[in-house]
Parts: structure tokens; sequence; C-alpha cells
């Protein structure tokens, strides 16, 4: 563990330099560690692939008192992670509508647009943090198979909640945006909503699957704008 | 009380000092990008400094006040109604039915207009600034258009307040932006610092409250590896491939995949919030003790600023 005065008003503690579930366990630790201590002299906490940067008001805290707490909160063994066993279900609609680049996937690949659907829908994914822009995950576990480049030119508008590859990565945009993914599909539940407590439906360190639906069953979900979080 | 807009200027947006706690779902702080000017505003007619005010940038409003108001601008100074009649820096009675034109900012980016009880924003998140990439929070999540109809609140008594003469004349003197060395500033040689400190870098016209990019002499890394996607935290100077530093600013990314070289100090954000397209601003580097230092006197210096 490396800890970095990254700026006068925050931290960043660095477990490693891979991305591996070991060290993402630690980052949700101590992640975790610094939700329940509920400090308000902590601003914000930003957990990365393998390291948490802590923002703090450097009025109230110090450098050296805030490493020492990071110090004891490591050295104590976190369970969270036991204890999120559960997993989300985010249901996606695998039309060829809602992912204009199925074809492509598919193309690259060599896999069938079937077998494309049900890799993409088998794993657990690892929700390693969000970042970018509200409410959108990294996620881990993709399967190799499934590796396709980004596009050359990112499309200019992308609607929320459709479900992208980008080489070794899969997601999902959070809110209509531009972006360069490859789309396959697209979920009708509302990802991130201001208003919602949480605002996000995925947190760092949740697991999460996709559960493949019909046109049929996208279009009846009624919890496109009025879902709340379970 | 209504204030209608007539004319939104080039960006405005009502803010307050930012939202805080959710960066860990991707949600940047937001917030005024001049910090001290924006609390200025505040105390100027009497509110907590943390009440919304509306930033406006380059170009201001143009605003129909239905009630009087009591107002005050802080920031960027602006030609309003036409003439240099309007005090900037102070807070000034409009009388109802007054229109209030502020025109282009002639010293720095960005203007703050406070009004006594505060615009009623609603809070998203524990916040009234607006996030215009995410569309929330501030007015409908936007920048104002014309037409909107702003509330303001009228609870609470009020002292209004003025500054010392001068005060704000630290403030105007040109320097360079302090910063502290960051989080990846092992990647960098002595000659990538050597360069960044040494050059005047010009502000580029592609700025805003995202960040602010900078051109001028390239710094790179040792090295050209991949950087695990981390943190950002505010002013935070990140070295893309091209080797022009980018300064991510109040509406950032939570984190990022390009290496930080530098971050600007707290106690010069409020600088950063006032640069313009085009203008040359160069690096110096401070500790970090010194940053936090800086901070501290900062604080000591704005409640020493008023009269009463």
């Amino acid at each position: 563990m490396k800890i970095i005065p990254a700026s006068d008003s925050s931290l960043l503690v660095v477990f490693g330099n891979a991305i591996s579930p070991a060290l993402h366990e630690r980052v949700i630790g101590l992640f975790h560690s610094f939700q329940a201590w509920h400090d308000p002299r902590i601003r914000n906490l930003h957990p990365g692939y393998a390291s948490l940067l802590i923002d703090f008001d450097p009025l109230r805290l110090t450098h050296d008192e805030l490493i020492s707490v990071v110090q004891q909160l490591a050295l104590a063994r976190d369970s969270a992670a036991e204890r999120r066993a559960n997993v989300v279900t985010i249901p996606v609609c695998y039309d060829i509508e809602f992912g204009p680049d199925l074809l492509d996937v598919s193309q690259h690949t060599g896999l069938s647009l079937e077998e494309v659907v049900r890799l993409h829908s088998s794993p657990t994914y690892l929700v390693y943090f969000l970042g970018f822009s509200p409410g959108f995950v990294y996620l881990g576990g993709l399967p190799e198979a499934l590796h396709t480049p980004r596009l050359a030119t990112p499309r200019p508008s992308i609607a929320g909640g459709s479900v992208g590859i980008a080489g070794s990565q899969t997601g999902i945009y959070p809110v209509d945006s531009p972006g360069g993914w490859r789309l396959i599909g697209r979920t009708p539940l509302r990802m991130f909503d201001p208003e919602a407590t949480p605002p996000t439906r995925l947190q760092p360190g949740d697991r999460m699957k996709f559960s493949p639906i019909d046109r049929a069953n996208f279009e009846d979900m009624p919890q496109r704008d009025e879902a709340r979080l379970a | 009380m209504t204030i209608r807009v007539l004319k939104p200027g080039f960006f405005t947006t009502a803010q307050d000092l930012g939202r805080y706690g959710y960066a860990h779902l991707g949600i940047s702080p937001a917030g005024a990008a001049d910090p001290l000017s924006f609390r200025i505003a505040n105390l100027l007619v009497g509110n907590d400094e943390n009440v919304p005010a509306l930033e406006m940038t380059l170009l201001g409003a143009t605003l129909e006040f239905e009630e009087k108001a009591i107002v005050a601008l802080t920031g960027a100074s602006c030609e309003c109604n036409g003439s240099a009649q309007v005090p900037f820096n102070a807070a000034f009675d409009l009388p109802a039915g007054a229109t209030l034109k502020c025109g282009s900012m002639t010293t720095g980016a960005r203007c703050y207009l406070s009004v006594q009880g505060g615009f009623d924003i609603p809070l998203v998140m524990g916040s009234a600034s607006t996030f215009v990439a995410g569309h929330f929070g501030g007015f409908k999540g936007r920048r104002l258009q014309s037409g909107d109809v702003l509330q303001v609140r009228q609870h609470g008594s009020f002292r209004v307040r003025s500054l010392r003469p001068g005060a704000l004349d630290s403030l105007r003197a040109p320097r360079p932006l302090r910063v502290t060395k960051g989080s990846q500033q092992d990647w960098f040689g002595p000659e990538a610092f050597e360069k960044l400190f040494s050059s005047a870098y010009t502000v580029s016209e592609q700025s805003d409250r995202t960040g602010l990019r900078l051109k001028g002499e390239a710094v790179r890394p040792r090295e050209q590896s991949e950087l695990l996607t981390d943190g950002i935290p505010l002013g935070a100077i990140q070295v893309p491939q091209d080797g022009q530093p980018i300064i991510l600013f109040v509406d950032q990314q939570t984190t990022g995949g390009y290496p930080k070289i530098a971050n600007v100090i707290a106690a010069d954000v409020h600088r950063v919030g006032q640069l313009r397209p085009r203008d040359e601003v160069g690096l110096v580097e401070v500790s970090v003790a010194e940053a936090v230092q800086a901070i501290g006197e900062q604080e000591r210096w704005l409640r020493g600023i008023f009269i009463s």
C-alpha cells in the first residue's frame, strides 16, 4: 500500500497496479470503512481499479492525521465484500435496433448472435467502480471471446440504458451521451436518477448479471421511468 | 418575488459551493468556478455564503426584477446597464420593475450575481449546483434560457455588508497558478517539471467548467505506459498523449486514465475560474504544506475584508 498526497486536499491510496478482484477487494474494503466512519471532514471518496482517492477538508484534517486513519482502517479486516452476497440483475434486450453493433461484434469474434448474447449474459460481473459520468460502471469479467475494439469514430449521441463493449470492457451508458462503445443491447431500467436514493442502481463493489429479455418485455417494463432502486 | 430572464448571456447557471459525497457514483461536485467571488457576493447582501446565486460566463444576463431587491455583483467585472454607474463588489438596491443588463466581461471570465434571500433552487443530493453534463441540479438541470422565471427566498433577516477600500486588489494582481506535484509525479522526470514550470501556457478555446486545455510546451512522462483509471482531485493537471496539459475543473470526470503531473492548490482554484480563453498562465510549484497554509491564510483574509 502506497499513500500519495495527490493534492493539498486529497490522498491517493494505491494498492497495486493491476485489475484484479483481490486488489479490488482491498480498495472496496477501505472505501466501505470510510463510508462507515462517516466523518464530515471527508468530502468525497473516489475508488479506482486499484486505488482510493480520499478528498478531505484541509482546514479541519491534516494529511498526517488522515494517513494514520488510513493505516488503521486498512489493518482492520473488512467483511463488507462477503456481506454483499446479493447479485443485481440488469435486464437487457439484445435487439438489433438497440444493439446496432451486434453484427460487427459477431463478425469480429466469429460468434453467432445467439452465442454473443449467451456469453455476455452468462458471467457474474464485478462493479469495480463508477466514474466517467454519473452512474457509469466499470465492470470486470467480460469473457475474452467477446473482446471487440471500440468504434473508430464515436457516436455523437447514445440513448441512456445502452449496453456496449469496448476492448475488454463492457458497461451501460446511464444517460444519453456521446460514446464510442460497440452497442449490443439496451436495458429498460433507469441506471441513474438524481432524485432517487441512492441515485444509481449499482454501487462500487456490487456484483451484477445481465439477463436477456425480448422486445415485448422491454416495452412492458413499467420501471422505465418510475422504477426505484431495489 | 420573481426574476425574469430576458437574455441568458453566454452561459449562466445557478450554483452554490458544490455537491459533495457522491464522487463514488461518478458525480462531481460542480459548484461555483470561482468560489471566493461567489462567497463574497453572498456575504455582501447578508446571505450565508452557500446560498444559491447565479454564475455568468463571459457575457452576462439581462434580468427583470418584479419587486425591489438587494443584489451584488462580484468576480469578473462587466459594464451593467450600459454605464459604469452600477456598483461592483457592493450590495445595491434595485427598484421594482428594474432591468439589470450585464454586458461583456472585461476582466476575468465569470461574474456572480447574488440576491438578498438567495435564489430559490431545489436541492438535488444536498446542493443547488447545476451539473449541465448530467442534466440535473440548479434550474431544471441546465443553463438559463430567455423566459425562465426564477424565484427568490425571502425569509430571514439580513445585514448588508461592505468591503474595505482596495480589499480585493490582491485578487487582481497577475501571478502564476500555484501547484503541488500530482498523483503520478513519479512518472515524470526533472525535465518535464522544468518545462511545466518555465513555460507560459495559453488557455485554449476548448475550455469550460469540465476542464481548461492549455497550449504550449509539451510535457511527457518518462515512458508511455497505461495508467489504471484512478480518482481525480479538483484542479488536477493531467497530461494526455499529446503532452498538452489539461486542468480538470469543477464539472470534471471523477476518475480518469491520464497521468496527473501536478495539481492546482485549493487557494488558487478561484483564479482558474477567472481564466479566459487565450489568457496566458504560468505554473509555479509549492509544497503541500505551503498549499495548506495558503488555504488558512485565504480564510483569514476573507474574514478581514469586510468593514462590518
